[in-house]
């Protein structure tokens, strides 16, 4: 219980559905600011903060049920945070949810709670789960399949879902009915352990600041510079800082990030567009993959980057043949395998090509 | 339900209950000089006769408080402030380790923000400060010491300090002693004029009695800086209304407490000592924690190798058992004993302990709930404990 609409509800509802529930609530921050920090947290936005703790509380007394605030802040800083740096530090976007669904809330707290007697880990993501099938929310707009398409089988068998068939203004109609307090909360969009949204700055402070070249790839001139190639992301254009425009006036993006030489490429948007899609460390859904070619629709983002395409399956990675070439495809992001709605399985993004 | 936190806080006797709801339904301010006023007040003095008798100090030596932490913050702060003014050489605050977070915080506090030197003394395996490590401390340059504060009985681990011994020492250097005796009223005999100590702080809600009240008992002698200013209430130390009917509660469940005191030392120890033997019959790997003799008797500190301490306490709690884990930050995350670090065990040691504490509500029925649950709760939070280990 984050402290937000979404997981309050879901709780609502498992209780509702006469199971035996504890509100658990991650304490994720070691940081000064966090609630795993000495400090006990102060003024902090995004997830873990004695204000979220308290929201989530609430929730938990208004619902009748035990709530306990577990303290993973090491495992998150380990498995989460750790490889957030390291991902960009080596020129690739991560997803750090998909990865804290991954390592933290289907593999240390269902850890946990399995020891102790559970038997599965609700949460308030919007995605539709049944019989071991995922599939996509109800609520296109606020679906949430893609962070959750990296779990194995074996964690897919010990979770709940239980807001996949509404939408978002159906969940909150539902939290003000029931009396919950959060049912106007905002949503969350930041990432959790940055407090304010700086991204870069967050990078910087971990990694130094490493002044490199932005190098126009048709021309091959250094026409502008950077702090750091971790700053950025493929597809990117604001924030180039690129003095002078191109010749021809187009907007120019960042192509490539090459982490070794320092340098950020940059183009006009046609050549960031990919026909093809290398997958690695493939995770099935139901164990295996339908075929070793199969026809199905990818997501390459989070947030869209949606085509059909034609997967080939091999030794330890897929590879897409975008029917419908995509820009903004970055190494790192997840590129998860649909069926219609049903999710099929996802593989990390290692590589392009047109 | 099973009740074994009354280190946390314990029920109110039925007699405070109802001398506090008494004392509600009278008017008055204590301070003002009417009739109603005079009223409340004589009751408010009369409370501070009678807890001064219990507890054998003058009445003039009662400032009354909000509770513990106030009085904590009110010594240290308070006697610090006032012999750093007159001598500004004096700025050492000797101080345990093992300290309740009301005394260890604003220990740091003071050596962050004004100028205090912080010396921490040794403790022992079990907690205890040797009287020879706090002579140790002051011999070099007693006239450096503001004061000197080691608590009379650990809230954790239930290790009873050689309170006499500290206090004769620090007086031989004429250096202030303050304890806190939280945990000790009603639990151990405490008599403050025979104890030596300058400075007492005392709770309510510990011993029976009303939330938010507490006491300080402060020697005449002793010069104290207030830390609330306003109408100067006690002895122009405290400033507040005075809160009569938690007052007149407080009066009565130290009055209460202290009558009990020799026999429900007795009859607490013994149960005690059944719940320790009955939990290391089903789980011999538990570790006692804390010294064995000289102990507070209601308290079992007890270590569960292997285990998280809020996976047992989770567990436990389902099956209706309270008890505690230690410390909890703001937001309710455990966080690893720093008593239970300063006497050497390492972080994952001093977040596998559970503290089950007995007080006057205890009865047999407790032990035998325990007793029940805890072997298959260690197993479960064993498999648990496994679980959180590093990544893998």
């Amino acid at each position: 219980m984050s402290g937000g609409v979404d997981s309050a509800v879901a709780a609502a509802r498992a209780v509702d559905a006469g199971l035996d529930v504890v509100g658990v609530h991650l304490a994720l921050s070691t940081g000064p600011g966090g609630a795993g920090g000495a400090a006990g947290g102060r003024g902090r936005h995004g997830c873990c903060t004695p204000e979220d703790a308290r929201d989530a509380r609430r929730a938990a007394d208004a619902l009748g049920i035990p709530f306990y605030v577990w303290d993973l802040a090491e495992r998150f800083a380990a498995e989460v945070v750790d490889d957030f740096v390291a991902e960009y530090a080596a020129g690739r976007t991560p997803n750090p949810c998909l990865r804290c669904n991954e390592r933290i809330k289907f593999a240390a707290v269902l850890d946990r709670a399995l020891a102790l007697g559970f038997d599965a880990v609700v949460t308030g993501h919007h995605a539709r789960l049944a019989g071991g099938v995922l599939r996509r929310s109800a609520d296109p707009a606020k679906d949430q399949s893609y962070v959750l398409a990296v779990l194995r089988p074996e964690q897919l068998a010990h979770a709940m879902f239980p807001l996949g068939d509404s939408t978002k203004a159906e969940v909150r109609a539902e939290a003000a009915r029931r009396g919950l307090a959060v049912a106007t909360k905002p949503d969350s969009h930041d990432i959790c352990f940055i407090a304010d949204g700086d991204t870069r700055a967050f990078l910087a402070g971990r990694l130094g600041e490493r002044p490199g070249d932005i190098v126009d790839a048709e021309t091959g001139e250094v026409v502008g510079g950077h702090d750091g190639s971790f700053g950025f992301t493929v597809g990117q254009r604001r924030g180039l800082r690129i003095g002078r425009p191109a010749a021809d006036g187009r907007p120019r993006y960042v192509l490539d990030i090459a982490p070794v030489g320092n340098t950020i490429t940059v183009g006009p948007g046609e050549l960031l567009a990919v026909t093809e899609v290398v997958g690695v460390r493939p995770v099935w859904t139901a164990g295996a993959p339908p075929a070793e070619r199969f026809d199905c629709v990818v997501q390459l983002r989070a947030h869209g980057l949606v085509s059909p395409a034609a997967v080939e399956v091999g030794v330890g990675g897929v590879v897409a043949r975008l029917r419908e070439p995509q820009r903004g495809v970055a190494a790192g992001q997840a590129i998860v395998l649909y069926a219609g709605d049903v999710v099929l399985g996802s593989a990390t993004i290692e590589g392009t090509g047109r | 339900m099973t009740y074994l936190d009354h280190a946390a806080t314990t029920p109110i006797l039925p007699e405070v209950a109802a001398a506090v709801t008494a004392e509600q339904r009278h008017l008055g301010n204590p301070s003002s000089p009417h009739a109603a006023g005079r009223q409340a007040r004589r009751r408010v003095e009369e409370s501070r006769e009678r807890l001064a008798a219990a507890l054998r100090a003058d009445p003039f030596e009662v400032i009354f408080t909000a509770g513990g932490t106030e009085a904590d913050n009110l010594a240290v702060k308070g006697i610090y402030w006032a012999r750093r003014s007159a001598d500004p050489h004096r700025n050492r605050i000797l101080a345990s380790p093992v300290e309740h977070h009301a005394v260890l915080d604003t220990v740091r506090w003071l050596a962050d923000h004004q100028g205090a030197r912080a010396d921490w003394l040794p403790v022992d395996a079990v907690g205890r400060v040797a009287p020879d490590a706090l002579r140790a401390a002051l011999v070099a340059d007693p006239g450096s010491v503001a004061l000197v504060t080691v608590m009379w009985a650990n809230n954790e681990i239930g290790t009873v300090q050689p309170v006499t011994e500290l206090a004769a020492i620090a007086r031989e250097y004429g250096v202030p002693f303050h304890t806190d005796a939280v945990q000790a009223v009603g639990a151990l005999p405490v008599d403050f004029a025979a104890s030596g100590t300058d400075a007492l702080s005392l709770s309510g809600h510990k011993l029976g009695g009303p939330l938010g009240c507490g006491a300080l008992l402060l020697r005449r002698e002793v010069a104290c800086t207030p830390v609330l200013h306003g109408g100067g209430q006690e002895r122009d130390i405290r400033s507040g209304t005075l809160n009569a009917p938690a007052l007149v509660g407080l009066a009565v469940a130290v009055e209460r407490a202290v009558a009990a005191q020799p026999a429900s030392a007795v009859r607490l120890s013994a149960l005690r000592d059944r719940l320790v033997a009955g939990v290391r019959t089903r789980v011999p790997e538990a570790v006692l924690n804390g010294d064995p003799v000289h102990r507070l008797p209601g308290n079992a500190h007890l270590t569960f190798p292997g285990c998280a301490g809020d996976a047992l306490l989770l567990l436990l709690d389902a099956a209706g058992i309270e008890c505690s884990t230690g410390a909890a930050c703001a937001t309710g995350v455990v966080r690893p004993s720093h008593v239970l670090l300063a006497v050497g065990a390492d972080d994952r040691t001093a977040r596998s302990a559970l503290r089950f504490s007995l007080g006057w509500s205890s009865t047999e029925a407790d032990v035998a709930a325990v007793c029940e649950i805890i072997g298959p709760a260690v197993q479960r939070a064993r498999k648990a404990g496994a679980a959180d280990g590093p990544p893998g």
